[in-house]
C-alpha cells in the first residue's frame, strides 16, 4: 500500500510551517491563500528546503536524503521545462520515457522545444517528465494556474483521470477550491502554516471549522449573535437582519450560506425559504453558465436563465432568500 | 563630441597609411613573431581562465557562505590594479626569490600567467552574473529528477549559461590581447619568446612606425570583432533562453 507520512516543520518569515499529514494512494489538495506555505510544504517533501521532522514513504525515511535521492515527481507552477532541451530531452532527463508521451497525448511533440508549446502542452510535458522518473510520490504545485480558462477545464478533467489511474500518494497545491474539489479525494486548508481542516470537499462545505474555511469553500459569511427559538436558532446579524438556522448554536457565530443555496426575487417570495434579506445589487458577474449576483452582503449564484428573467442590473433592489437548513453556523 | 574623441585615435591608425601598406608591414619578422606569441599565450591563458574560472564562478553564484563578498572582491581586484602592481606581484609570487621561488619569470609561461591574471576577472564576473541569472526553479526541477550537483552543473547550468560564458570569454580574450604592463615586468619583451603584439608595438614605434601602426591596426580589428561577439552573445542568444521566473507561494 503506497503511503506518504509526513510531519514537517519549516520556519518561514512570519510564522512556522508545521504540517502532519498521511497520504495514502489518493490525492490530497492543499488549499489556502498565497503565502500560507503551500509551495514550501511541497518543497519540504521533495527535500528542496531544509525541514525538521520526518518524511516517510512506504516505510522508508527520506528525512536526511537530498532531493535527487527522493523518489518524487514534482510538477512546478510554471512547469520549469528545460528551455535548451526538446520535449523528449526534458522527459528523458529523469528516466526512460517509455510510452509516457503517447499516454499523455504528446507523442507528436517529442522534438519540439518548450518555447513552441501552448500552456496545456507544457503542462502535459511537465507531468510526463515527472512520471518518467517512476516516482513513489507525486507533488503538483498549482498545476492549472498558468492555463487560460478554457484549457484549464480540459486539463482539469484529464489530470483527474490520470491521477486516479496512477494511484500514487499525491499532493496538489492550489489556491482554487474548485480545482481542489475536482482533483482531490481530500482537501486540506492551510492558513499561516497550519492545516486548519482536512476532509472531503463536501465535508468542508457542510461543516467548516472556521469562517475562513467557509469563505474559501465559496460561502457567504455573515457575522451575528445566535439564540435558541423553539427548535431553530435565530441569528441577529450585525446589519440588524434576523435569519434562522437549523444548526445549534448560542452566542457569537458566523452564519455560512453558499451562493448556490440562495434564490433571488423582486418581491418577497411565498416559498418555504425562511430567510430573506433585501439589498441592492452591487455586482453581476457571469461564471461559466451561471451568474454570480451580489445583493448587499450576500452573493447568489443563479442560472443565466433566471438572471435573464429577472433582468438584473446593478443598483436594483432584490430579495435574497434561502432555507434555514442551508444556514450553517460556526461558533466563534 | 565624446564619440569623435573616442573614434579619432582609432581612425588615425587606419587613415595614416593605406590598407595595403598595413597588410604589407605585417609580414615584418617582428610583427609575425609577435602575432604568433600573442595568439599562443592568449589562447593558453584563456584555456586556464575558463578551466579554473567556470567552477569558481558557479560556486560563487550558487553558494551562500561567509566571506563570499570578500572572495568576489579578490576576484575583481585585478580589474582596478595598476598593471605595474600586477607585474611586481607576480614577480613576488613566482620569482626566483619570490614566495613560491620558481623559474617562470621571463618565459612564455610567464606571459600566459600575466595575461590570465589580468583578464580572468572579466570572465569570472560575467560568468557569475550568467549563473546567477539562471532560474533557480530549473535547478530545483533537475534535482527532483534525480540529478546530483555535478549533473545539474553539466546538463543544466552550463548549457543555459553558455552564451554568457562565451561573452565573458570574448571580453577576457580582448583584455588579454592588450596586456602590457604586467607582461613586460614579469616576462620581459624577448622577440619570439615573450614579445606579444602590445609589447612589439612599444618596441617598434621608435624604430619603424609603420610596423607598429600595422600591429596596432590588427589589435583594433581583433578587439572590434571580439566586442561584436560579446554583443551578439549577450543579446542575440540569451533572451529566448531565459524562462519566466517562478512566483510560487
Amino acid at each position: 500500500m503506497a503511503e506518504l507520512r509526513l510531519d514537517v516543520a519549516v520556519p518561514l518569515r512570519a510564522f512556522e510551517l508545521r504540517v502532519a499529514l498521511d497520504v495514502g494512494a489518493e490525492t490530497v489538495a492543499v488549499v489556502g491563500p498565497s503565502g500560507a506555505g503551500k509551495s514550501t510544504l511541497l518543497r519540504a517533501v521533495a527535500g528542496l528546503v531544509p525541514s525538521r521532522g520526518h518524511v516517510r514513504v512506504n516505510g522508508d525515511d527520506w528525512s536526511s536524503l537530498p532531493p535527487e535521492r527522493r523518489s518524487v515527481g514534482f510538477v512546478f507552477q510554471d512547469y520549469a521545462l528545460f528551455p535548451h532541451l526538446s520535449v523528449r530531452g526534458n522527459v528523458a532527463f529523469g528516466g526512460e520515457p517509455g510510452n509516457v508521451l503517447e499516454r499523455l497525448g504528446i507523442g507528436h511533440l517529442a522534438d519540439a522545444r518548450p518555447r513552441d508549446l501552448s500552456g496545456g502542452e507544457r503542462q502535459r510535458v511537465a507531468l510526463a517528465r515527472a512520471l518518467a522518473r517512476k516516482p513513489q510520490v507525486l507533488l503538483l504545485d498549482e498545476p492549472l494556474a498558468a492555463l487560460d480558462p478554457h484549457t484549464r477545464d480540459t486539463i482539469r478533467v484529464e489530470l483527474r483521470a490520470t491521477l486516479r489511474e496512477l494511484g500514487l500518494p499525491t499532493i496538489v497545491v492550489t489556491h482554487d477550491f474548485v480545482d481542489a474539489a475536482a482533483l482531490a479525494d481530500r482537501v486540506g486548508v492551510l492558513v499561516d502554516g497550519k492545516l486548519v481542516q482536512v476532509g472531503r470537499a463536501d465535508e468542508l462545505i457542510s461543516a467548516p471549522v472556521s469562517p475562513f474555511v467557509a469563505r474559501f469553500a465559496g460561502g457567504n459569511v455573515l457575522h451575528g449573535a445566535a439564540r435558541r427559538v423553539d427548535t431553530l436558532t435565530s441569528v441577529e446579524l450585525d446589519d440588524r437582519n434576523v435569519i434562522v438556522s437549523s444548526d445549534d448554536a448560542v452566542g457569537e457565530v458566523a452564519a455560512v450560506v453558499y451562493p448556490w443555496d440562495v434564490t433571488l426575487s423582486r418581491a418577497l417570495p411565498s416559498d418555504s425559504a425562511q430567510n430573506h434579506v433585501q439589498g441592492s445589487v452591487t455586482s453581476v458577474v457571469p461564471v461559466a453558465n451561471r451568474m454570480r449576483v451580489t445583493v448587499g452582503a450576500v452573493t447568489a449564484e443563479i442560472t443565466a436563465e433566471s438572471a435573464q428573467r429577472l433582468q438584473i442590473r446593478e443598483g436594483d433592489l432584490l430579495v435574497a432568500s434561502w432555507k434555514a437548513t442551508a444556514t450553517r453556523l460556526v461558533a466563534l | 563630441m565624446a564619440l569623435t574623441f573616442l573614434a579619432l585615435p582609432v581612425l588615425a591608425i587606419f587613415l595614416r597609411v593605406s590598407p595595403t601598406t598595413l597588410v604589407h608591414e605585417l609580414s615584418d619578422p617582428v610583427a609575425r613573431d609577435a602575432l604568433v606569441v600573442s595568439l599562443r599565450t592568449s589562447a593558453l591563458a584563456q584555456v586556464l581562465v575558463v578551466a579554473l574560472g567556470t567552477p569558481t564562478a558557479y560556486l560563487l553564484a550558487t553558494r551562500r557562505f561567509r566571506g563570499r563578498n570578500v572572495l568576489l572582491t579578490v576576484v575583481e581586484l585585478p580589474l582596478v590594479l595598476p598593471p605595474a602592481v600586477a607585474g611586481i606581484g607576480l614577480l613576488a609570487a613566482f620569482g626566483r626569490t619570490g614566495l613560491l621561488s620558481t623559474s617562470i619569470p621571463f618565459t612564455q609561461l610567464a606571459v600566459v600567467l600575466a595575461i590570465a591574471f589580468v583578464s580572468a576577472p572579466f570572465f569570472v564576473r560575467t560568468a557569475v552574473a550568467s549563473f546567477e541569472a539562471l532560474d533557480p526553479t530549473l535547478i530545483a526541477a533537475a534535482r527532483t529528477l534525480g540529478a546530483g550537483p555535478w549533473r545539474v552543473f553539466l546538463r543544466i547550468a552550463l548549457p543555459l549559461a553558455a552564451s554568457g560564458l562565451g561573452a565573458g570569454l570574448a571580453l577576457s580574450f580582448a583584455r588579454g590581447l592588450g596586456e602590457f604592463g604586467a607582461t613586460i615586468m614579469f616576462a620581459g619583451s624577448l622577440q619570439r619568446l615573450t614579445q606579444t603584439l602590445s609589447l612589439a608595438i612599444y618596441a617598434e614605434f621608435a624604430r619603424n612606425f609603420d610596423v607598429a601602426l600595422a600591429m596596432g591596426a590588427l589589435l583594433v580589428a581583433f578587439s572590434f570583432i571580439l566586442l561584436l561577439v560579446v554583443k551578439w552573445l549577450s543579446f542575440g542568444w540569451t533572451s529566448p533562453f531565459r524562462s519566466v521566473p517562478s512566483s510560487s507561494a
